[in-house]
């Protein structure tokens, strides 16, 4: 018997994982000891402090690793192999934490809400009862939203880099839990909150049941956890093919259902509708962006040999996400239920991309892959997403942010710069050219289309103009409609969702017209290691 | 620039009839070829970025910007025209849109003898409506935004024209696309107006799926969407890939060229101020099609089958346009049934291959000419009659105004191919080419003329002769100096347009770009087809003063009419054919799956939302139900996940 030994962790390669961790432990100190009238302050600085701390370590562990580097090995495997740390999972990190900053800035807003964040005053109380109502008028707030936050952001962190199923599992539910607490703490409508974050923790448990199983069936198959070990098992043939196609399978689920992509889809509607639109904005722009990066890894370095055999599920599933999503975002009523559907459809766009899986053989040197190519349509989804997300929420009432569609009519004359801004996002999502979202759908269909997945590019092309469509409804009726009633308001932000606005506008028509920078970049770091 | 064994290759496989794109170094054309699409790209930037400061001269800046560009168009056309024709082809790379390993998209300008033409007419033209416009518009409080987007759309229409890369030509067709998405909506007040620019929209983008479809099939077909390094390969790829691009391409054209089936929003987009009409839907982005194909001739020829296509369609949407010209009452959509003729002829023509596209061109340009003449023309006459569309309401207007009148008539005389007049020369090539090679087409673009002769004289009959018609209160004047010297200028090309043909100069003009075409004999001796044209058109002619001129124009339509005047009124049923084939069965499909995903999947969130107030309790029951139905979706989307893997690798 050999005496404890303890495992070698790179601590420095995984410093941004670490420090935002810990962040979010010291983030439930100072609900403890700071003084609540101190708490709001320390904790946003803390939490934008720890994120730029993260971001500076990950840019120099990028530069040390040097992904991008012809090299044959570009990255590392960390932490006793729990943790791959390659050019697509920096990427990952690096485009996470950017997001997580803008989305620290939408929490903190206060301006808006008159002086308190957007989140519940006191997220116990009753909804309707007088305890409710002294929590706001003694002016109350959840600070606490800012840890939580951290907690699910160092689980996205991981879930992109997790080299093991076992470690994937666990990311999961650290970047969940938090989430679905966050959704039920809005300050207005605290029902229709509290009901989605009951929907969103209720299915996302069951979908965590089938990635679990999922998890159990490929052990059976491959012996072992880690994905090295499981794309021999597959290259070698070793074992039962049913075990295999069992645990691909429900793994799928449990990812495709994160992703939102259809059939696994039900929930997204109802959660962004009712979660608090700042914790939307953040869920809908990074949740997928670690999403992706693990679906990717998972299906790229663990069942990359047998492809042929799960590719045409995938087809199907990224064909139905992008028609059902585009349709039925023709009929919505509310900004962020049509926000949720044009999220479904996007991606399924993404998806697209993911098909676009070659072995590196038939990749030419440097040419866009399905990786580079997911990775640059999420950075450019990411950030406009999130601009028009923090745009719904200075178009308000007296009832708070005003989500209804007919409601937004005559926007254009009321704030014609809200209105344009808005437009010009909607025009992004739209794919039209020298913004972001065309050269972005411009790399996925690319990537598909090289890889003769021609029939899904088709249909999304298609779907691409159905959405166009209802993007356009949404601007006729903001600058053609008249005002009905009163008509709605805008309210001017603090600098801080101002400037979430300013960021993601300007990224999307950056990466619109001089994309090149970060495509070249992309095509460099866009391989995975084993 | 090419390999010499590409052109070695080329030229072996087609014996080089085929001219590939090959442009020299811009030099010391770059400062102009930049600043023709900067300058009215700042003109637009100012005017919506400065608001109201600019409102006091938003319209003189507009103005300027274009007429600089058309001053840098002249430079650049005497600059080329200097050069032997070898040497007539320049490019100027700007930067790397996105590049990644062997695939790149470089935005450049590519200027040769069509993107030449092109120039001159969009700015040209152009800087005559800007003119115009500031008459026009005198009194509409958002004259500076008119301005803007004007201004917009001339920029995305010279992108469009310059690109030297399909995905230039898609950013310049979008562009332009948007542009007049914005002005068809330009008085929002009403709401046919929005509902015409949602339409156009709309069918347009059908028509850019076709483009995006066939850009993203040439990438793959030949690894690059450059229009140098594609010319360089096509003679290489298989027929069946070419004829797929070139259907591809067509669809395009048909949407952007309002040609058949995507011909409605034309009409429609009448809505919009009159000088966009005679700018965007009658001289320059409609005709963004035709430049399309004529552009891409080194795939159209390699490809008869999508060839034989581009003509039926073109002559399919030049007998329905002037159908429906014949039935209308409303001035502008008159013009608007002419204008789908008349680019059909121009499409027929680019069908017709290297003996059609020098003359399509033609055509395009004296189409430009003596229709936005007739366009500002219409505009004129509404400006004298309180905004009234209805020719019925018209009549005997040549003594109210007489400079309108007689630039209309120049017009008029271009447009049904008076001897001598433009429109004459330009047409009659088109009609002689389609009898040499296609005499089934041919006869049919003859019918067309006759027809042509026909609706026009009716329009000048009701408008300008019979008796006065006119709203009670309504004095017909005269426009300003400043919309009459416009029409002035543009009867003028309208008469000299043919000059464009002595010599064949522009057939040897654009030789270096569309090719030479080796000479054909037509079945019977030109002046015989030329004199039969005449011939058809005088019948038109007197159809219509017999028909119109001898009787008396009751001021209300008659509501009983042959079936052809009904479906004429009707627009030939396109919407309504619309409806039935896309309409319907999308609205059935879309709220099926709505209904679908309301009844078993989406469960009553809405109906949770409403029932907020005081029902909590009733409502935490309903809402278990719901979660539950969730989650059935989603367990039968696992088992539809597994059934394709396992269906899959059993089969």
């Amino acid at each position: 018997m050999n005496g404890f030994q303890a495992p070698k962790i790179e601590y420095f390669t995984v410093s941004p994982i670490l420090i935002v961790l810990g962040v979010a432990v010291l983030g439930v100190l100072i609900e403890a000891f700071v003084p609540r009238a101190r708490r709001y302050v320390v904790q946003v600085v803390l939490a934008m402090a720890g994120l730029i701390a993260a971001i500076v370590t990950s840019v120099m562990v990028f530069s040390r690793l040097n992904p991008g580097s012809d090299s044959p090995k570009g990255g590392s495997i960390v932490a006793e192999g729990a943790l791959a740390v390659d050019g697509p999972a920096l990427f990952c990190w690096l485009l996470l934490l950017v997001l997580a900053l803008l989305a620290v800035m939408l929490f903190a807003e206060r301006r808006l809400e008159g002086g308190v964040t957007s989140f519940a005053g006191q997220a116990a109380a009753l909804p309707g009862t007088e305890a409710e109502r002294q929590a706001s008028t003694q002016g109350l707030e959840h600070t606490e939203v800012f840890p939580l936050m951290m907690f699910a952001v160092s689980g996205m962190l991981m879930f992109p880099a997790a080299n093991d199923m076992l470690t994937m599992f666990v990311a999961l539910e650290v970047l969940s839990l938090p989430l679905y607490l966050l959704c039920g703490l809005a300050r207005r409508r605290r029902l229709l909150s509290q009901e989605a974050a009951m929907k969103y923790f209720l299915l996302g448990a069951f979908s965590s049941g089938f990635f679990v199983y999922g998890i159990a069936l490929v052990y059976g198959y491959a012996g072992s956890m880690g994905f090295a070990q499981i794309a021999e098992a597959v290259s070698g043939q070793t074992g039962s093919d049913g075990l295999l196609l069992g645990g691909i399978a429900l793994m799928a689920v449990g990812l495709l259902f994160k992703i939102g992509a259809v059939p696994f889809h039900s929930w997204t509607p109802d959660v962004y509708q009712g979660a608090p639109t700042a914790v939307t904005a953040f869920m809908a722009a990074s949740t997928k962006v670690a999403a992706f990066g693990a679906l990717l890894r998972l299906f790229y370095v663990a069942f990359g040999a047998n492809r042929n055999e799960w590719l045409p599920m995938m087809w199907i599933v990224a064909i139905l996400t992008m028609v059902v999503g585009s349709v039925l975002a023709l009929t919505q009523t509310d900004v962020k239920r049509l926000l949720a559907y044009s999220s479904i459809a996007h991606a399924g766009f993404i998806l697209t991309g993911f098909l676009g899986i070659r072995s590196l053989a038939e990749v030419p040197g440097g040419s866009l892959t399905g990786v580079s190519g997911v990775l640059f349509y999420l950075t450019t989804y990411a950030l406009t997403t999130m601009a028009a997300f923090a745009l719904v929420t200075v178009v308000r009432d007296s009832a708070g942010e005003t989500t209804a569609l007919a409601r937004w009519q005559g926007l254009g004359k009321e704030s014609p710069l809200v209105a344009g801004t808005f437009a010009f996002l909607l025009l992004a999502m739209a794919g039209i050219p020298l913004t972001s979202g065309f050269t972005g759908k411009w790399a996925v269909f690319a990537a598909a289309q090289s890889a003769g997945a021609w029939p899904v590019v088709i249909v999304a092309v298609l779907a691409s103009a159905v959405a166009a469509y209802f993007y356009v409804k949404v601007i006729v009726l903001m600058f053609f409609s008249e005002p009905v009633g009163e008509g709605p308001s805008v309210t001017s932000p603090s600098i801080l969702t101002g400037s979430v606005i300013v960021i993601g506008t300007a990224a999307t028509l950056v990466l619109g017209v001089v994309p090149g920078a970060l495509i070249d970049l992309l095509g460099r770091v866009g391989v995975f290691i084993r | 620039m090419i390999s010499t064994a590409t052109t070695v290759l080329t030229e072996a496989a087609h014996g080089g009839h085929v001219p590939v794109v090959d442009p020299g170094s811009a030099g010391s054309l770059a400062l102009p070829l930049v600043l023709v699409i900067a300058l009215p790209a700042l003109g637009a930037t100012v005017l919506l970025l400065g608001g109201r400061r600019t409102d006091r001269f938003g319209h003189l800046l507009g103005t300027a910007t274009v007429a600089g560009s058309f001053i840098c168009s002249l430079v650049l056309f005497f600059a080329i025209l200097g050069r032997d024709a070898a040497h007539r082809q320049v490019s100027l790379d700007l930067w790397t849109w996105f590049s990644s390993g062997r695939w790149t998209v470089e935005l450049g300008l590519l200027y040769d003898p069509l993107s030449a033409l092109f120039l001159l007419l969009i700015t040209g033209v152009g800087s005559l409506i800007h003119v115009y416009s500031i008459g026009y518009m005198a009194h509409d409080e958002r004259r500076r935004r008119f301005f803007a987007y004007l201004n917009l759309f001339v920029a995305a229409m010279l992108m469009l024209v310059l690109a030297s890369d399909y995905v230039g030509v898609f950013l310049g067709w979008e562009g332009v696309g948007l542009a007049s998405y914005l002005l068809i909506g330009f008085w929002q007040y009403k709401p046919s107006a929005a509902a015409a620019a949602k339409k156009a929209f709309v069918i347009n983008r059908v028509g850019d799926i076709g483009l995006a479809l066939g850009i993203g099939l040439i990438f793959t077909t030949f690894g690059t969407t450059s229009f140098s390094k594609v010319s360089q390969l096509t003679s290489a790829a298989s027929a069946g890939v070419m004829t797929a691009i070139g259907l591809l391409l067509l669809l395009a054209a048909c949407g952007k060229s309002a040609q058949f089936p995507l011909q409605t929003w034309l009409l429609d987009a009448m809505e919009g101020p009159t000088p966009v009409s005679a700018l965007i839907h009658a001289a320059t982005m409609v005709t963004a099609g035709v430049y399309l194909i004529v552009r891409s001739q080194f795939i159209f020829e390699y490809t008869a089958d999508a060839r034989l296509a581009v003509s039926i369609i073109g002559t399919i949407t030049l007998l329905m346009g002037a159908w429906i010209g014949c039935a209308k009452d409303d001035i502008k959509k008159v013009l608007a049934g002419s204008t789908m003729s008349q680019i059909g002829y121009m499409v027929l023509a680019s069908g017709l291959g290297v003996a059609g596209y020098a003359f399509a061109i033609f055509h395009l340009l004296t189409h430009g000419f003596f229709k936005a003449n007739m366009f500002l023309g219409a505009g004129s006459v509404m400006h004298g009659m309180d905004d009234d569309v209805n020719m019925r309401h018209y009549g005997a207007l040549r003594k109210a105004m007489p400079v309108t009148f007689l630039t209309f008539t120049m017009g008029y005389l271009a447009i049904i191919g008076f001897p001598g007049f433009a429109g004459f020369w330009s047409k009659d090539k088109i009609i002689e080419t389609a009898l040499a090679q296609n005499p089934a087409l041919g006869i049919c673009a003859l019918i067309g003329a006759g027809v042509t002769g026909f609706y026009m004289t009716r329009l000048m009959l009701l408008t300008f002769f019979t008796e006065k018609r006119w709203e009670p209160g309504v004095h017909p004047h005269e426009s300003p100096k400043v919309m009459t010297v416009p029409l002035i200028v543009l009867a003028a090309l309208s008469v000299l347009g043919g000059l464009l043909l002595l010599n064949d100069w522009i057939v040897t003009f654009l030789a270096p770009v569309t090719g030479a075409a080796p000479h054909e004999e037509p079945p019977l001796p030109a002046i015989v087809i030329s004199l039969l044209a005449v011939l058809v058109v005088a019948v038109g002619v007197a159809l219509a003063w017999f028909l119109i001129g001898k009787r008396d124009v009751p001021r209300e339509a008659p509501a009983k009419v042959s079936v052809f005047t009904a479906a004429g009124r009707n627009d030939l049923y396109g919407d309504a054919f619309n409806d039935l084939v896309i309409v319907e069965p999308g609205k059935s499909f879309t709220g099926g799956l709505a209904t679908f995903d309301r009844s078993t999947v989406d469960g009553g969130f809405t109906g949770t939302a409403s029932a907020l107030a005081g029902l909590s309790g009733r409502l935490r029951l309903a809402q278990n139900g719901f979660v539950r139905s969730y989650a059935l979706s989603l367990l039968a989307g696992a088992a539809l996940v597994l059934l394709a893997l396992v269906v899959v690798n059993l089969g």
